[in-house]
């Protein structure tokens, strides 16, 4: 049993690579993470999509006002918190929320439902081991797909810092803020010190944005699994409260990071 | 942790995405909610300026009753006064046209009257001079003593 549910965890816990040998190097890809979230990214753009081109002034309906509802909440917290002018943000924000939204919410699916669909066409159609085929369902409990969108906004915050302040501007403030003074030999002095400071401070934020989504995507992931290692007649004692309780975490850290992503982008336009 | 291509991938994804919606979604949803709003706010407003339209007109409306019926009863009060009028004008034009035939017919009575004591003035004074005659036959002549007898018909 031990060993078992060892392996059924380390199963489940491995990316389905495009490249199977253990030597694999930076150019393999997972193709889970990659398939299931190019999935919902369509699933995303084409629901807003086609809301958006049937969208009805007088009189709209059930999805077109769901949509609607979500586009105000997110142009309420970028107006509230973004006060530059900006074509980018509320558009980038909206996404944002609801490509994670939808990846946190691969989460809700049973843990082995999309593996042993994957085991299921992989044994039957191309002839694999079944215990060789590996497929994760939740895209954001992968480290590539949170830094790839907090790599992004990090990008952003680049690109918009030097857009609203210059290139001098920005690097000017990477030497002189946070510590300031007016006596020249101090502020070279307090150069270095000013750097490291702001350094640290831009590394913390794609960081701290893309391990937080991971954390909590991937201890939700585990329990689940830890939970469908329990009897079946008893799993649901921990998975319903679970599932109810990660119902809240998956819509929390899809808006904590798109509301981390405004901020960050309004610290980067506004002067210290 | 392991760090691949994956992570190249789903930035292009994560791009191509945001423009999409950038391009496609934001723009037109954004613009019609703002249209809408628009819309709403403008037939409030239409509502309020009808409302008041409405209330101008029903102040406008009790005005005008008020002054008609104003000028209804002016019209009542001068047409009683007029009548009023009318009628103590008839009763007056009565009482002095009463008044003239009465005095008419008392003048018609005097002259009546004045007239039958003449006519009985003469009569008598025939009837005393007829009687006088009869007992002066003799003595008394009518052509002679005619002073005397007009003086006694003037008595009478």
């Amino acid at each position: 049993m031990a060993s078992n549910a060892i392996e059924y965890i380390n199963h489940h816990l491995t990316f389905w690579n495009s490249d199977p040998s253990p030597a694999r190097g930076f150019w393999s890809l997972h193709v889970d993470t990659f398939s299931v979230s190019l999935f919902l990214a369509f699933v995303f753009a084409g629901v807003f999509a086609m809301v958006a081109r049937r969208a009805s002034l007088e009189n709209p309906g059930k999805l077109q006002l769901f949509v609607e509802s979500i586009i105000e909440l997110v142009d309420t917290q970028v107006k509230e918190i973004f006060h530059a002018k900006s074509k980018v943000i509320a558009p980038l924000a909206l996404t944002i929320f609801c490509w994670i939204f939808l990846m946190n919410a691969m989460d809700m699916l049973p843990v082995d439902l999309l593996p042993n669909i994957a085991q299921w066409i992989g044994h039957t159609f191309f002839g694999l081991e079944a215990h060789h085929v590996y497929f994760r369902s939740v895209p954001s409990a992968d480290v590539n797909a949170t830094f790839a969108m907090s790599l992004s906004v990090f990008l952003c915050i680049i690109g918009f810092s030097i857009k609203a302040k210059g290139l001098g501007g920005w690097g000017k403030e990477l030497l002189t803020a946070p510590f300031h003074t007016h006596n020249p030999i101090g502020a070279i002095i307090l150069a270095p010190l000013n750097f490291i400071f702001q350094l640290v401070e831009l590394a913390a934020k794609p960081i701290s944005l893309s391990l937080r989504l991971f954390g909590n995507l991937y201890a939700g992931e585990l329990i689940f699994i830890l939970i469908a290692l329990l009897p079946w007649g008893a799993q649901w004692i921990l998975g319903a409260p679970w599932a109810i309780f990660h119902i809240l975490i998956i819509t929390l850290q899809a808006f904590v990071f798109m509301m981390l992503t405004i901020v960050y982008l309004s610290l980067a336009v506004e002067a210290h | 942790m392991e760090f691949n291509v994956t992570l190249l991938g789903q930035a292009i994804t994560f791009a191509i995405l945001v423009w999409f919606t950038m391009k496609f979604v934001w723009p037109p949803l954004t613009n019609m909610m703002e249209e809408r709003a628009k819309r709403i706010a403008d037939g409030l407003a239409a509502a309020e300026r009808g409302k008041q339209d409405l209330e101008a007109a029903e102040k406008r409306v009790a005005d005008e009753v008020r002054k008609a019926k104003q000028q209804a009863m002016e019209i009542i009060a001068s047409a009683e006064k007029r009548a009023t009028q009318i009628v103590d004008e008839a009763k007056e034009n009565a009482s002095t046209e009463g008044a003239r035939i009465v005095a008419d017919a008392k003048g018609q009575i005097d002259q009546e009257v004045m007239r039958a004591k003449e006519a009985l003035r003469e009569h008598v004074a025939q009837l005393a001079v007829v009687g006088a005659e009869k007992i002066l036959r003799k003595e008394i002549d009518a052509a002679k003593h005619a002073d005397l007898l007009s003086s006694i018909k003037a008595e009478f």
